[in-house]
């Protein structure tokens, strides 16, 4: 008995450090976000007043002025690579959950990986080389191909996940009722993947919205307005980075409100992709 | 039938007149609905059904018993070539439907599964309401062009299942908030919306409870008027209460087949008997 009770209390003992060990790791891991939300609410809150959502920048040298171009722009050009990257992410995506066994998947499964960790900045100078040399100038869709690139490896991949985790009876309750196969993948099995991907999906276009380096040489930026993809167009996080390297106090203080914008449309996202998600489809 | 060796559902079901049990025809005097001819199957390298031959009468019913592994399940799902979704698999011999073959030739998968219908051991209502459910598969295959005609299609096929008087008041909430019962008898409705001429189903209550089960055995008992059932289930007093036929399944082979209350009562095969007084399995 009392070899027990020892053991018993070194393992609760073990046990409690271990637990500490693992919350101190999970405390770090979230420590960094609150950091940078409060530094950035600290630094740019104050910034965001009518002026910077609703006006251009102001020629160099004179204060005032805002960021409404940046905004519309990023809205632009991630609303862009969107509307080209989700389509071919998904499909992509359910055909590599349904053929498994090919060495075609395969490879097109190892690719995507790679191409989710190649750094943006290549992709940036891949799409500058595709697009801009061949047509001649920086554009917003430019842009958007760049950012459209980095989001199709990782909707692809999420998309398969969840194609996947729809249980194997839906495909096989669709083709048992004399269903084509391409109208049970895309009438059953992905609107009960749905949850997922559209998380997947918000989730990727969080990710690209903050993107700077694969804009540097596709869209360049601008200091006007510009709605036509076809030109050089402003974004946010381009406009950051410009005013954060500038020598002028305003616009540092502008480049805070800038990023905490940045943040908050990202976290908007983020949170909008939780509520999609933490809202699971009933099941019995 | 009036020697009942095991019981019937509680609920009567009115029927055609009983038949003295001498005078009632064995499965091969019927008029045929499902034939196998030395079918085999194999799962890679592995033999699941060794060269099964029988005869499936029309608008009966007919049970598939044996121990887990015995093929039945394998031989119900190449009826409607379910089997091929597994890669990996092939087969030798043919399935008749009708007395056209399901394998050969330029046989339309889609066009077949259209006329068999099947329901699954797990219910599997797809993520939609109880509506779309039902009135998916019509509305994809044509069978019912005006919404009217769907609405009706929908109705008498929830009625077919003993389904309506519990959800025509939600019928466009998501089929996913019904019990378990619920959700297999919407499977069967969804399965009858599609006007097969064959239902196959594999163990349909074997996930159910045993008031659910109960329901679902009446419904096969009322379906077999219109529909030539075949359905899987391991368990025995279930094929004596709802089937006409019995094939006894064991090891991949066809042991014995013949009405289910001669099977039951007096088989012809030991290990047919053995199996059905508990001895193995």
């Amino acid at each position: 008995m009392t070899a027990h009770t020892f053991r018993d209390r070194r393992r609760r003992a073990v046990n409690r450090l271990m637990l500490a060990l693992t919350g101190v790791c999970a405390v770090l891991t979230v420590v960094p976000l609150v950091l940078i939300f409060g530094y950035l609410l600290r630094e740019g809150a104050s910034s965001i007043d009518l002026a910077f959502l609703t006006h251009t920048p102001k020629p160099t040298g004179e204060t005032g002025g805002g960021m409404a171009n940046g905004i519309v722009g990023t809205l632009e050009m991630v609303g862009l690579a969107a509307l080209i990257g989700l389509p071919v992410a998904i499909g992509a995506g359910m055909y590599l959950a349904e053929s498994t066994g090919s060495r075609f998947a395969t490879a097109v499964r190892f690719t995507a990986d790679v191409l989710n960790g190649v750094p943006s900045i290549v992709t940036g100078i891949f799409v500058y080389l595709l697009v801009v040399v061949p047509t001649g100038g920086f554009s917003a869709l430019a842009g958007s191909i760049a950012l459209a690139t980095m989001l199709v490896p990782m909707v692809t991949r999420t998309t398969e996940e969840m194609v996947r985790l729809v249980p194997r009876e839906m495909l096989e309750g669709g083709l048992a009722l004399g269903l084509p196969r391409w109208r049970t993948m895309l009438g059953i099995v992905l609107p009960a993947a749905r949850g997922g991907i559209i998380t997947g999906a918000l989730v990727g276009i969080a990710r690209i919205a903050g993107e700077t380096a694969p804009l540097l040489f596709t869209a360049l930026g601008n200091q006007f307005w510009q709605l036509d993809p076809r030109h050089p167009t402003a974004a946010l996080p381009l406009q950051i980075f410009s005013y954060a390297i500038s020598p002028y106090d305003d616009w540092h203080r502008q480049a805070w409100a800038g990023a905490l914008l940045l943040i908050l449309l990202v976290l908007t996202l983020s949170l909008g992709a939780r509520l999609v998600f933490g809202r699971p489809e009933r099941r019995a | 039938m009036d020697a009942q060796p095991l019981q019937r559902p509680r609920t009567p079901i009115p029927t055609a007149a009983p038949v003295p049990p001498a005078q009632q025809p064995g499965p091969a005097a019927l008029p045929t609905a499902i034939e196998a001819r030395d079918f085999s199957f194999w799962y890679g390298a592995n033999q699941a059904l060794n060269g099964i031959s029988l005869v499936i009468p029309d608008r009966r019913v007919t049970a598939f018993i044996g121990p887990s592994g015995c093929g039945k399940s394998t031989f119900l799902r190449s009826i409607n070539r379910m089997n091929e979704l597994i890669p990996g698999t092939r087969h030798q011999g043919d399935v008749t439907l009708r007395g056209e073959s399901v394998y050969r030739g330029e046989v339309d998968v889609v066009g077949l599964r259209r006329r068999i219908g099947m329901v699954f051991q797990k219910s599997n209502p797809f993520p939609k309401s109880i509506y779309d459910n039902v009135a998916y598969g019509p509305r994809v295959n044509g069978l019912a062009r005006k919404r009217a005609d769907l609405d009706e299609l929908v109705e008498t096929s929830l009625r077919s299942a003993a389904l309506w008087d519990e959800v025509s008041d939600r019928l466009h909430t998501s089929a996913l908030g019904l019990s378990g019962g619920q959700q297999q008898r919407l499977c069967i409705a969804r399965a009858l919306a599609a006007q097969p001429d064959v239902l196959l189903m594999d163990e349909p209550a074997s996930a159910l409870d045993p008031i659910a089960t109960q329901k679902i055995e009446e419904l096969i008992y009322g379906l077999k008027q219109q529909y030539t059932i075949v359905i899987v289930t391991h368990n025995m007093q279930q094929a004596a209460r709802v089937s006409d036929f019995t094939a006894f399944f064991y090891m991949g082979s066809l042991v014995e087949m013949g009405r289910t209350d001669l099977l039951f009562t007096t088989p012809k095969e030991d290990r047919t008997e053995a199996y059905i007084t508990g001895r193995f399995g």
